[in-house]
């Protein structure tokens, strides 16, 4: 086994998902098989090779920084699940 | 002559001449959606006021002598595009409820040159499949045998366009969206290079993929719309700034003296015996064409795979981080604070395979994790792409299959989501790369279900690439089948 349950468990936290015991079991064992799979890579010798982040040699896009046009605080909040005034509520966090 | 029968360049030809308004065009397009979608499930969200709204004021334009590329041209966009005022769900039950406040540049570019948007069409959800089954919207039935996939993730893209009910329309392709569903529903599919197309406002699923594709009836109209879609743009600042050609000037520069490549790789074992036949008959077009054939290798072709679907489930896992129910979509609050909230907003508005991307993708990214998987795929990536670089100075073009079998059957493959990855092997390595590539027909199987076939461009050579596909298409009419719907 390349990953356990209590493995899966944990990355389902950092991820933000709830899994209950059923969907574990199977998530659990679908993830073993991927990462059983993608261990071919390791046939690979990539020493000295440069990793490769998108596909244009080109990083930095830099531009001025000056005020544009923007949607506005109305269109942003349109989808909100909940807003009060100019902002975005959310379940309190400090008790 | 029927609405379905018509290409861009025919509607131009009517609008221009007066034979035909855009309110009568729009209004068949709207037609022919009613009558065909109950079967096909292609579109999520049809926009009828607001289409013909928009089909009087493109009359009013002709009219006053104001012809666009696309004027009162009907055409529709998968749901990952942000379309003011429209409902945009990316498939998924997440966004069920959002409705986009501001238009992509894709978008805005097809409004620019005077195109009616009638629609959105269903996809896998957040782009994430190979067969369309993965939609909150339900799955899209291929138009040549409704019991089949019409492939994914721009299913619905390319199955309207089969179908007839949109003359063109826009998908995304992050691994092959736009060339599988193409070749499974026998239509024209194109890949741009890796920042040739604004990606600004598309939902994004894997940033260092994803690209703007799209989806015709034939390469000419194809052209047209890659003529509206491309180019620079500021918001994006992974689009490149390099010269846009006109894609359709030269259409018919034909293939004589072009070298074109066949990865050895690519005709493998496994190949269904009906692909291989058309694909080779293909190959002795191009000969007859004038072009000279040669084997290649792209010998790191086999880890494709595997590199693609780690990177792409890191990047999905942390775009994807941003459907919190903050901001936009379905709140779920059990009243367990912030996280619980979080917790229970994702785990009810993501389905299966989502969430397994978001999982997979989360542990390669994870501490401790990341160097043995996410960067050991970087650095593969880098050798893919070295394979093509130096194929490329030794041709112009590739020419390989899309997809291994054709269409297969709904509910085929959804219990083994590996054996789905693996169909994806001759698309991904292109996006892995960055150049461009498309789809366009090339046979029949003895079941009547189109063949795609798949020529790989240099990166930024379109063009050169569309002139290829042209000359196949004048030589030959697999274009001209139409499926029974």
């Amino acid at each position: 086994m390349k990953i356990t349950e209590k493995d899966v468990k944990h990355v389902a936290r950092l991820a933000r998902l709830h899994l209950d015991a059923a969907d574990l079991k199977v998530m659990t064992s679908q993830m073993d098989a991927m990462l059983g799979y993608v261990d071919k890579l390791n046939e690979l010798d990539t020493d000295g090779v440069e990793p490769m982040a998108h596909a244009v040699p080109m990083s930095n896009a830099f531009r001025d920084d000056e005020v544009g046009a923007s949607i506005g605080i109305e269109r942003a909040l349109q989808n909100a699940p909940e807003s009060d005034e100019s902002c975005f509520r959310v379940p309190k966090v400090i008790e | 002559m029927k609405f379905q029968d018509l290409t861009i360049q025919d509607m131009r030809q009517k609008l221009l001449a007066g034979d035909l308004s855009s309110v009568e065009l729009t209004r068949a397009c709207l037609e022919r959606i009613k009558a065909t979608d109950s079967t096909l499930n292609a579109f999520i969200t049809v926009c009828e006021d607001e289409s013909l709204a928009a089909a009087e004021q493109a009359d009013q334009q002709i009219a006053a002598g104001n012809m666009g590329l696309l004027t009162g041209i009907p055409v529709a966009v998968k749901d990952i595009f942000n379309t003011l005022d429209v409902r945009t769900t990316c498939g998924s039950k997440i966004l069920d409820n959002y409705v986009s406040p501001y238009d992509a540049t894709a978008i805005a570019k097809l409004r620019e040159q005077g195109a009616i948007i009638v629609g959105k069409l269903n996809m896998d959800e957040f782009a994430m499949g190979s067969s369309n089954e993965n939609s909150a919207a339900g799955a899209v039935h291929n138009p040549w045998d409704t019991e089949r996939v019409p492939g994914g993730s721009s299913g619905g893209s390319a199955a309207a366009v089969a179908a007839g009910q949109v003359v063109a329309t826009l998908g995304t392709d992050t691994g092959g969206s736009v060339r599988q569903p193409a070749s499974h529903c026998g239509v024209v599919g194109l890949k741009p290079t890796y920042g040739r197309v604004s990606r600004y406002g598309v939902v994004a699923f894997a940033s260092s993929l994803d690209q703007v594709g799209p989806v015709a009836g034939n390469v000419e109209d194809c052209a047209l719309m890659l003529n509206v879609v491309a180019g620079y743009d500021p918001a994006d600042s992974t689009s490149v700034d390099c010269p846009v050609p006109d894609y359709l000037k030269n259409l018919n520069a034909g293939v004589t003296g072009k070298k074109i490549g066949l990865p050895k790789e690519y005709f493998i074992d496994g190949l269904d015996p009906e692909i291989k036949q058309a694909v080779d008959a293909a190959i002795e077009t191009y000969r007859q064409l004038g072009a000279e054939i040669v084997e290649v290798s792209l010998p790191h072709t086999d880890y494709s795979v595997a590199c693609y679907y780690l990177i792409a489930m890191a990047e999905a896992s942390s775009n994807l981080a941003r459907y919190d129910g903050v901001r936009f979509g379905k709140r779920q609050d059990p009243g367990e604070g912030l996280i619980g909230m979080y917790q229970q907003t994702r785990s009810a508005g993501f389905g299966d395979e989502v969430k397994r991307r978001i999982m997979l993708g989360t542990y390669a990214l994870s501490s401790g994790y990341y160097d043995a998987y996410y960067l050991k795929a970087q650095k593969v990536r880098t050798l893919i792409r070295q394979d093509f670089l130096k194929v490329f100075e030794e041709v112009d073009l590739l020419l390989t299959p899309v997809a291994p079998t054709p269409a297969f059957k709904i509910g085929e493959m959804v219990d083994d989501p590996l054996q789905m990855y693996l169909s994806d092997i001759f698309t991904i390595p292109t996006n892995l790369a960055g150049t461009c590539a498309m789809s366009f027909p090339c046979g029949f199987s003895e079941r009547g279900l189109p063949i795609g076939l798949q020529l790989i461009g240099q990166p930024f050579a379109e063009d050169e690439m569309l002139q290829a596909a042209y000359a196949f298409e004048q030589a030959t009419d697999w274009n001209q089948r139409v499926p029974e719907v």
